[in-house]
């Protein structure tokens, strides 16, 4: 049952616009890949390949060991669930649910229980006879899931589910979904989302996507805390991306050497360091910096400032200030050499 | 809906000082009405029990009724009106599929043509069959040349056949504009989820699409009803002498016979069908939901 997902060297194309460029990525048996991205970057587009929506210029699609390149959508045996749930409006919520089971002609008798059993898992049981349109959205997206889900597929596409849903909802759809995978260790997962912390919180990896090809790809944690390239650095969290010239053990940048680890990158080179708002402390400290204060914002738990220093806007979130300085105000503030890094990639002479 | 229920007090307030009630407003529309339709309709029922010997009786219609021509020219109509119904209703819903669900070149503009096609009149469709199909249309006249024979072997023209054919042609567009705007209602979302769960195209038609579109297909259906039971320009046009409905019954009673309280007899039949059948479609789509 369980069956891994191989992108190879997918290609999508309508006419001359490339949507999807050479894609090469595999996900595991078992495994939750997110496809991050903003809009335009491919990442719906590889999911719709997966699906058997859209068909590659190039490059062959792979659930399991099967090729699925040219099967047409109804004998993948994929589970998927869109953002706008796509619910039968005139069939009950039970039907719904069987409609799959159904059209892939489970036995009669077996169609009842398969249909609890989908209910159940998403909390859905006492709603089986309702409409569709008698339900809230986020028991809407529940019923996708399971309907989803009945026809117990070993590839689940998960197409922005959550994207429909207000926030407060979306985190608790965030955890039924972790919770459903626990259940259901053996189904690889993709999905897709423009929102890094669903990605963050649900996925083994995350891709991630922009201008049609794959940009990165590893661990939240290897993602968040190691990025590789610009675009990853401010897409998956929040980040001051400062331009620095490299020295040895150390970067200059504004005139101040901080000390940074520099790694393998050679001397000499101009090179982005990656330092993220909330690792920004106020007051002095190592690798400190002096500028004035241009914007304050109280966020609750946290108040944001950003802060001029020779022109580059820092942002530094910090937990609660009783007295915030005022617009402004000349502040120092710092972080820790090891709270820094060095962007590796698109590392130029001169840049 | 929401907006109407809000708006009736303030109007209900703005009245007084006006000064003027407001059903005054409905009196030019209803008195036109009256005149035009209303009036007119009601001569014709009052002719239909005033038989020319004098007095008022119900004797038309005892006389009509107990008639072979009115009988026979009843079961036509109303075969003729539900034959061509079933066949814009399946030829309309396939062709509808076609245009909205498979991407093809100029899909877009055979929607607009069908939009065009409405507007034509009736007999425009009859004769263009007509030369086609007709004793001397193109496809006889192909037969004759070829074979040498007399006559060629298309003469259905003139029989309840051709007669249905021309209604199917002229009215399947009737049934198409509403299927098109109910497909376009149809989330793409669902058809691509009903087919990732394994259904096939046939039976993403039959479960999703159908019915998905079984309001618009009552409308379409019941429109095309009423206007087939009243339909005399292609009865007239393709010269089919042996088939006579309702309308052309009026017609050869009030034009041909001089008999104006027969006529008016069949013409209020006729309007009380197509009034039930409405009331019918009313009532069973109101209870589906439509």
């Amino acid at each position: 049952m369980a069956s891994g997902i191989r992108f190879d060297k997918v290609s999508v194309a309508y006419g001359a616009n490339t949507v999807l460029h050479s894609l090469d990525l595999t996900v595991e048996p078992g495994e939750v890949m997110a496809l991050l991205g903003p809009s335009g970057s491919g990442k719906t587009t590889a999911l719709r390949a997966v699906a058997g929506f859209v068909r590659p210029a190039s490059g062959r699609v792979l659930i399991g060991d099967r090729d699925v390149t040219d099967l047409p959508p109804h004998r993948r045996g994929i589970g998927m669930v869109v953002q706008q749930y796509a619910l039968f409006p005139h069939l009950r919520v039970e039907d719904n649910v069987a409609f799959g089971l159904k059209a892939q002609k489970v036995a009669k008798a077996e169609i009842p229980a398969r249909v609890t059993e989908a209910l159940e898992m998403t909390g859905m049981a006492s709603y089986a006879k309702r409409y569709p349109r008698e339900l809230s959205g986020g028991q809407q997206q529940r019923v996708a899931i399971a309907r989803a889900l009945a026809i117990r597929p070993g590839v689940l596409l998960l197409d922005e589910p959550l994207s429909a849903l207000d926030a407060q909802l979306r985190s608790g759809m965030l955890a039924e979904l972790a919770r459903l995978h626990r259940e259901l260790p053996d189904v690889s997962i993709l999905y897709v989302t423009h929102d890094q912390v669903e990605a963050l919180t649900l996925a083994d990896r995350i891709a991630v996507m922009d201008k049609a090809r794959l940009q990165d790809c590893g661990t939240p944690q290897e993602l968040y805390r190691r990025p590789r390239t610009e675009f990853t650095a401010s897409f998956v969290g929040n980040a001051n991306l400062l331009p620095v010239q490299v020295g040895s053990g150390s970067v200059s940048f504004a005139g101040a050497q901080l000390k940074v680890p520099t790694g393998d990158v050679a001397s000499g080179v101009s090179a982005t360091l990656c330092v993220r708002p909330h690792l920004v402390g106020l007051g002095d400290g190592p690798n400190a910096l002096t500028g004035s204060v241009s914007e304050v914002q109280w966020r609750g738990s946290t108040h944001r400032l950003y802060v001029d220093v020779d022109g580059h806007r820092l942002k530094a979130d910090l937990r609660e200030l009783r007295t915030p300085p005022a617009l402004g105000d000349e502040v120092t503030v710092h972080f820790a050499p090891e709270d820094a890094v060095l962007l590796s990639a698109g590392v130029s002479k001169d840049g | 809906m929401a907006s109407a229920t809000l708006s009736a007090p303030v109007n209900k307030a703005a009245n007084p000082r006006k000064g003027m009630p407001k059903w005054v407003w409905a009196l030019p529309p209803v008195a036109v009405l009256a005149l035009v339709f209303l009036y007119p309709l009601a001569l014709v029922v009052q002719q239909s029990v005033q038989p020319d010997t004098g007095g008022t009786s119900l004797k038309p219609y005892a006389d009509v009724f107990a008639s072979s021509a009115f009988r026979e020219a009843l079961g036509t109509t109303v075969w003729l009106a539900l034959g061509a119904t079933v066949g814009c209703l399946v030829l309309g819903f396939a062709l509808a599929l076609v245009i909205a669900f498979v991407p093809f070149p100029g899909g877009k503009a055979v929607a607009k043509f069908i939009d065009v096609f409405l507007s034509f009149p009736s007999f425009l469709i009859t004769l263009a069959l007509l030369f086609v199909y007709g004793s001397v249309g193109m496809a006889n006249g192909l037969w004759t040349d070829v074979t040498g024979a007399a006559s060629g072997p298309f003469q259905f023209l003139t029989t309840p056949w051709g007669v249905l054919l021309a209604e199917i042609t002229y009215f399947t567009p009737f049934v198409m504009r509403p299927l098109l705007a109910a497909f376009s209602q149809i989330e793409t979302a669902q058809l691509e989820v009903a087919s990732s769960l394994g259904a096939k195209p046939a039976r993403i038609i039959r479960q999703v699409i159908l019915p998905e579109a079984l309001p618009a297909l009552a409308a379409g259906g019941s429109l095309v009803l009423v206007m087939c039971l009243n339909e005399f320009g292609i009865v007239l046009f393709t010269g089919a002498k042996g088939v006579t409905t309702l309308p052309m019954l009026v017609y050869s009673k009030a034009i041909l016979e001089s008999d104006y309280p027969g006529a008016c007899v069949v013409a209020v039949v006729n309007v009380l069908i197509s009034v039930g059948l409405y009331g019918l479609y009313r009532v069973v789509s109101r209870r589906a939901g439509a």
